[in-house]
């Protein structure tokens, strides 16, 4: 059954190929069933290789679809590896982009790109998927760039949109700069792989660290840190998460297929598969966790004061990274998986039912005439009767995303708390207790912001007149709503505290991914944070509900300057401005404008190259060239022509008797040849 | 026993004659005529060595090589009488409107 | 006298395919004469079943009629080049008779078994066999050159191929009854042990250049070529696609068979002789193309001065390891070939109107502009030609050059190399004139041309991007044969 597996990636290649050759003559139904077909093909594969592994004895299989590069000992091959990691999330990613691929054919409706759309999406689940069945690290490299130009793509897909008209392009722009500085580390942790073991196939290199333990942990320190580097730029962590919340410029099926439930996510799965490497790494390990526990609690803390239904979700987005990164510093790989795999459900499902809200604003707003922004959450209010299921399943997400027991969300961000006090109680390391505390905060405000969100959206009264026109959308869209919900709501079943299903599934790829047990005091700890944030959100925003699309946010007067400090986003951006943009754009200015326009290509390109070459080309091209170069080659080709014309052609006189004498000739040479010499 | 090279003497001289006759000859029956006498003297060389070695073989394919030329013979004259129909001509100095 | 080991399982394929030709010969007969594409189709059908056999044949060296004929991958790799062309011609023919009002049912029977011709051919272990062969492929091409025979071009065209080339197979055979009288034997195997003993006597050494010239003959290759041209011009291009290709392909495959296995020991006598060849045909070839003013002439010169290109190769014979790798440069180069010309032909079948008309290479002119899907093809097949990257006439020039230079005839490639710039002369001109000029408007092509001419470029361009897996599959395939 193993050998199916090249199937998952044909699937999609397939649909992208019909879509992007036919797709103009096809129309919406058909370009809609093929990419979501060819996805939901890929899905069915994908869970026949879990049988196939489990029928296997969870044995890790390759599968070589084609030798790719071999210069001397380098060998890379195109090789699927199917093991229970990457089977789970070839599932996920399948799963999840079905039910996305179904919303996106409603969502889309009307656009004068479909097609392209449904051509980009399905490339983008070739290359997700390129990069989760790798078998080494440059293959696992090209599905990496991959999504990172679908997701470049599909950022600016509504490219004379926003800003000036350039506005989504500048995302696009900025999310595949502040990625390249992520690669630039992934790329040279890859070499100095490549240096030290010889091989980017991950059974070597994993094999190499495992047992060369610390002899090598200088080297598995620094590749550590830049596969960290590389991480950090493409899961949206501290400094480099800058890129994440313009990336929301995008469709909306977009933002929760790629920049929320899967490719933001390659991070965390490239970390995790270099789990060996960071093992022997401990001061690595520290700095992955307080950096991901950073990231969980800044993120948190600009989220709650943004007024976009998307870039709310974006922070969160990048907020719960911050909890699996966190997660893999901790050696709770386990964990991490979890999450990333619960917040697939139930993120995907949040950024879907937003874009359902916003779908349904902007019809209310050509219905009103009525042309506010849509996903401003001041311009809505009031919308639980208007979008009944949206509502529903946005409160499932939500509620499955601030951690109340038994929803997913619970189950998996609980298991990262316990791992973090484990760090921190029982093994005793500072930073254990220090990740808790910065995570068990962070959750805190996760449930506040979303039940700001909630308020904000549903309750109330309409504060404007798109909002009070509101209505629900076409089942294409709340079908993979409910499904997407569904999951969230069961998903923590996989890996519940008593059974560690995933944990025992995940065992067989790495020998020391463990569960943890279920603890107790953290639960309850953590579910009483959630529900008194809850229930304080509840009375911030619920008491005191928003009047009109202008008036403050009612926790200015308790929070003040620090409100506007988070709503600036920590004034990073600006920071970055000042700092590298402006420094870059003046060496850039320097390096154009004084170095190249007025030394090098006024002074010595026009005044010394220039005009030395005139000189002496004047004197080639004269007398040298025209006179001398140019009559020989013309009389060269003259004559060779002139051979053609005056000697070969007339030989071919059209006599047979002259053509059988050539033959005779032919035969003399031939026999002179042989026997004289 | 005559020894082989008298045959083998005979043999060059024929082809030689065959050669000749397609390069000096102009009517298409005759041209025709000398390559089959080329081909003889072929048959000629194998038989004699045949005898020298006392294999039969030899003789064998002299069978193989008439066979091909009865063949060749059947496709060459109906070309030739094709030609004759248009042209009322077997000069093989006529049909040359091809060349350069 | 013991009864030899037939093993005419072995060779399935080719009397799967004789068996088909007689076959269509008789049921042609109840075929109406306005109903000719059935046989046609029908033709089609037996060289895909052919086909089939060829690829599903184990991947083993065999021996069959008592090691008179050989199957190994490098005649099965020949054999789907021979029926890989045969068929896609008979896909041009398909309109081409109908359009020029020579639908005869004969046709295609004929093209069968030539294409038999050129199968036993690549197989033939024997001197003998190897004249049968060219005989079995040559008598059906006669006729076929003939086909239009109220014209009086296809007439005389008919008329040339056949004195010359009964001519040139009287040499072949005079060299092959020297020969047996050398070694006592027709046999390569018996011939190599008996040069092993004897080594290279006088007789021997004629024997063997007679050989050739039967060979040089039907390669085309100077001064053995004078024929081509006016072949090529006289006959009805469909004809002409075929035996450009096919009968070529199918001397260079005995060539390599008989001189690289059953004369390998006296390779320092001939290879200076290929040498010779291959430097004769690429300049005489070249230049004389330059002059030409119809489209079939200079693709005739041009296959001329492609058979010295694969002469090139050919000097590697001989020579261990090496000449496996010549055995399958020479392949690559007959692929490269067969896809090039074949599409370059298949637009020239386009092009042609009735009797001479559109043949001129003027009637190239604004080609890209009237039908750009041609158009792109043709500057893809001229490239090839050319031997310019990205398609695989540059990796089939670069193999060529390379067996010649691993066995030191670094000087031929050089001289070799600079017979390629004056090719590119006429080539580019083609291109020059299909998008640069004005021309006028052509009618639109029929769909098995527009397949043919599809199939060849997209082989073109995608084996000249990746030509690594074809090369590795040539190399294992024809390991340890030569």
């Amino acid at each position: 059954m193993f050998e199916l597996v090249p199937f998952i990636l044909l699937f999609p290649v397939l649909g992208l190929l019909t879509n992007l050759v036919f797709g103009r003559y096809l129309g919406e139904r058909f370009v809609g069933i093929i990419a979501s077909g060819a996805v939901a093909a890929s899905f069915i594969v994908s869970v026949i290789q879990v049988f196939a592994l489990v029928n296997n004895n969870f044995h890790v299989e390759t599968v070589l679809v084609a030798d790719w590069i071999t210069i001397g000992k380098m060998y890379l091959p195109w090789q699927i590896r199917v093991d229970t990691l990457s089977v789970t999330m070839m599932v996920l990613v399948t799963g999840v982009g079905t039910l996305i691929h179904i919303y996106a054919v409603g969502y889309m409706h009307g656009d004068k790109r479909f097609a392209r759309f449904f051509v980009y999406l399905n490339l983008f689940v070739v290359m997700m998927l390129v990069l989760v069945a790798a078998d080494n690290y440059l293959m696992l490299f090209v599905g990496w760039e991959g999504v990172g130009i679908c997701s470049y793509l599909l950022i600016g897909f509504w490219y004379d949109k926003g800003d000036d008209n350039l506005g989504n392009a500048r995302a696009g722009r900025k999310a595949f700069v502040v990625n390249r500085i992520g690669d630039f580390g992934f790329l040279i942790a890859m070499f100095m792989i490549f240096g030290a073991v010889g091989s980017l196939q991950f059974d070597a290199v994993l094999y190499y660290f495992e047992n060369h333990g610390m002899e090598v942990g200088q080297l598995a320190t620094t590749i550590t840190l830049l596969l960290l580097v590389g991480a950090a730029g493409k899961s949206a962590q501290i400094p480099l998460f800058v890129w994440l919340p313009d990336a929301m410029a995008g469709p909306t099926p977009v933002s929760a297929l790629i920049h929320a439930a899967t490719m933001v996510t390659a991070g965390i799965y490239m970390m995790v598969r270099s789990a060996p490497i960071y093992a022997i790494a401990p001061s690595s390990q520290m700095t992955v966790a307080l950096l991901g526990a950073g990231t969980a609690l800044m993120a948190g803390t600009i989220a709650l004061a943004q007024w976009d239904i998307k870039r709310v979700l974006a922070y969160s987005t990048i907020s719960q990274l911050g909890f699996m990164v966190a997660a893999v510093g901790l050696g709770a790989h386990v964990a991490a998986m979890f999450h990333l795999i619960t917040h697939a459900f139930f993120k995907a499902l949040l950024f879907l039912s937003a874009g359902s809200v916003i779908h349904g604003v902007e019809h209310g707003a050509h219905k009103s005439d009525d042309h506010c922004d849509p996903q401003d959450m001041r311009n809505m209010g009031g919308l639980k009767d208007k979008m009944k299921i949206t509502f529903g399943v946005y409160v499932v997400g939500a509620i499955a995303l601030a951690g109340i027991f038994p929803l997913s969300g619970f189950w998996s961000k609980d298991e990262i708390l316990a791992d973090a006090w484990h760090v921190g109680m029982v093994e005793g390391h500072w930073h254990g207790m220090t990740v808790y505390i910065l995570l068990a905060l962070a959750a805190v405000i996760t449930a506040f912001y979303m039940t700001r969100q909630i308020i904000l959206v549903f309750f109330g009264s309409s504060r404007s007149a798109a909002a009070n026109h509101a209505a629900e959308n076409p089942p294409t869209m709340t079908v993979p709503l409910i499904g997407l919900a569904i999951l969230s709501i069961v998903g923590g079943g996989i890996n519940l505290p008593w059974s560690h299903t995933l944990g025992s599934w995940l065992e067989h790829t790495h020998h020391f991914f463990h569960g943890i047990d279920f603890n107790l005091t953290v639960a309850l700890t953590s579910t009483a944070l959630a529900v008194a944030s809850i229930f304080v959100g509840f009375i911030v925003y619920y008491r005191r509900p928003l009047e009109s699309s202008t008036a403050p946010d009612p926790l200015m007067s308790v929070l003040g300057p620090s409100l506007k400090f988070f709503y600036n986003k920590w004034y990073i951006d600006e920071l970055y401005g000042t700092t590298f943009v402006r420094l870059y754009e003046w060496k850039a200015r320097f390096l154009a404008f004084k170095v190249d326009r007025d030394f090098w290509h006024d002074f010595v390109h026009n005044q010394i190259i220039l005009k030395s070459f005139k000189n002496v080309s004047g004197t080639l091209s004269g007398p040298v060239d025209r006179l001398g170069i140019n009559k020989f080659f013309d009389g060269l080709a003259y004559s060779v022509h002139n051979i053609a014309v005056k000697v070969l052609r007339p030989v071919q006189t059209g006599y047979v008797r002259n053509y059988a004498l050539g033959v005779m000739l032919g035969v003399v040479m031939v026999l002179g040849i042989m026997l004289i010499r | 026993m005559i020894p082989t090279s008298y045959y083998l003497a005979l043999s060059v001289i024929l082809f030689a004659i065959g050669v000749a006759g397609v390069l000096l000859r102009r009517n298409a029956i005759i041209l025709f005529m000398a390559i089959e006498l080329m081909l003889n003297s072929a048959n000629l060389v194998f038989v004699a060595y045949s005898r020298q070695f006392g294999a039969l073989d030899g003789q064998i394919l002299v069978f193989f090589v008439m066979t091909v030329a009865a063949a060749e013979v059947a496709v060459g004259l109906a070309l030739i009488v094709t030609i004759f129909r248009s042209k009322a001509s077997i000069d093989v100095d006529d049909i040359s409107m091809l060349k350069g | 006298m013991i009864i030899p080991d037939l093993n005419l399982v072995a060779t399935l394929p080719l009397l799967f395919l004789s068996a088909w030709a007689c076959v269509l010969l008789i049921v042609g007969l109840w075929i109406s004469k306005d109903r000719t594409h059935v046989s046609g189709w029908l033709t089609c059908l037996g060289l895909i079943v052919t086909i089939v056999l060829v690829v599903s044949a184990p991947e083993v060296s065999q021996e069959a009629f008592g090691g008179m004929l050989a199957i190994d991958g490098f005649s099965n790799l020949l054999h789907l080049l021979f029926l890989g062309s045969g068929l896609l011609v008979t896909l041009l023919s398909l309109n081409y008779l109908k359009q020029h009002d020579i639908e005869r049912s004969e046709f295609y029977p004929l093209l069968l078994f030539s294409v038999v011709g050129m199968m036993s051919m690549a197989m033939a272990k024997d001197l003998i066999v190897v004249f049968l062969s060219l005989e079995l492929l040559s008598i059906p091409l006669y006729v076929l050159a003939g086909l239009a025979r109220t014209r009086t071009g296809s007439q005389e065209s008919a008329l040339k191929y056949f004195l010359l080339g009964a001519f040139a197979s009287a040499f072949q055979v005079y060299g092959i009854a020297l020969v047996y009288g050398a070694t006592q034997s027709t046999s390569l195997a018996s011939i190599t042990a008996s040069i092993a003993v004897h080594g290279s006597t006088p007789l021997l050494l004629s024997g063997i250049g007679l050989v050739l010239v039967g060979f040089c003959f039907k390669v085309g290759a100077v001064p053995f070529h004078m024929w081509t041209p006016d072949v090529y011009e006289g006959a009805p291009s469909i004809v002409t696609t075929f035996m450009s290709v096919g009968a070529k392909a199918a001397g260079f495959a005995a060539l390599v068979r008989v001189f690289f296995e059953g004369f390998e020991l006296v390779a320092v006598e001939w290879a200076p002789l290929m040498a010779i060849f291959a430097i004769l045909s690429t300049i005489v070839g070249n230049i004389t193309a330059i002059s030409q003013k119809s489209i079939k002439r200079l693709l005739a010169y041009s296959s001329i001065a492609h058979a010295g290109y694969l002469f090139v190769a050919i000097v590697a014979g001989g020579q261990g390891d090496f000449s496996d790798f010549a055995a399958s440069a020479v392949v690559f180069y007959l692929f490269a070939y067969a896809c090039a010309n074949i599409g370059a032909w298949a637009i020239v079948i386009a092009l042609e109107k009735t009797d001479d008309i559109g043949t001129a290479i003027g009637d190239f002119a604004g080609l890209a502009r009237s039908n750009p899907g041609l158009g792109v093809a043709m500057t893809i097949f001229v490239l090839s030609l050319t031997g310019l990257p990205p398609t695989m006439g540059f990796v089939a020039k670069f193999y060529v050059f390379r067996a010649a230079v691993n066995v030191g005839y670094t000087w031929l490639v050089i001289a070799s190399v600079a017979t390629v710039l004056i090719s590119a002369y006429y080539y580019l001109r083609i291109i020059v004139l299909m998008w640069m000029k004005d021309g006028n408007e052509i009618d639109s092509s029929p769909v098995p041309l527009n397949f043919v001419v599809v199939l060849a470029a997209v082989t073109t361009l995608l084996f000249g991007v990746l030509p690594g897996p074809v090369m590795g599959l040539l190399e294992k395939s024809i390991q340890g044969i030569f």
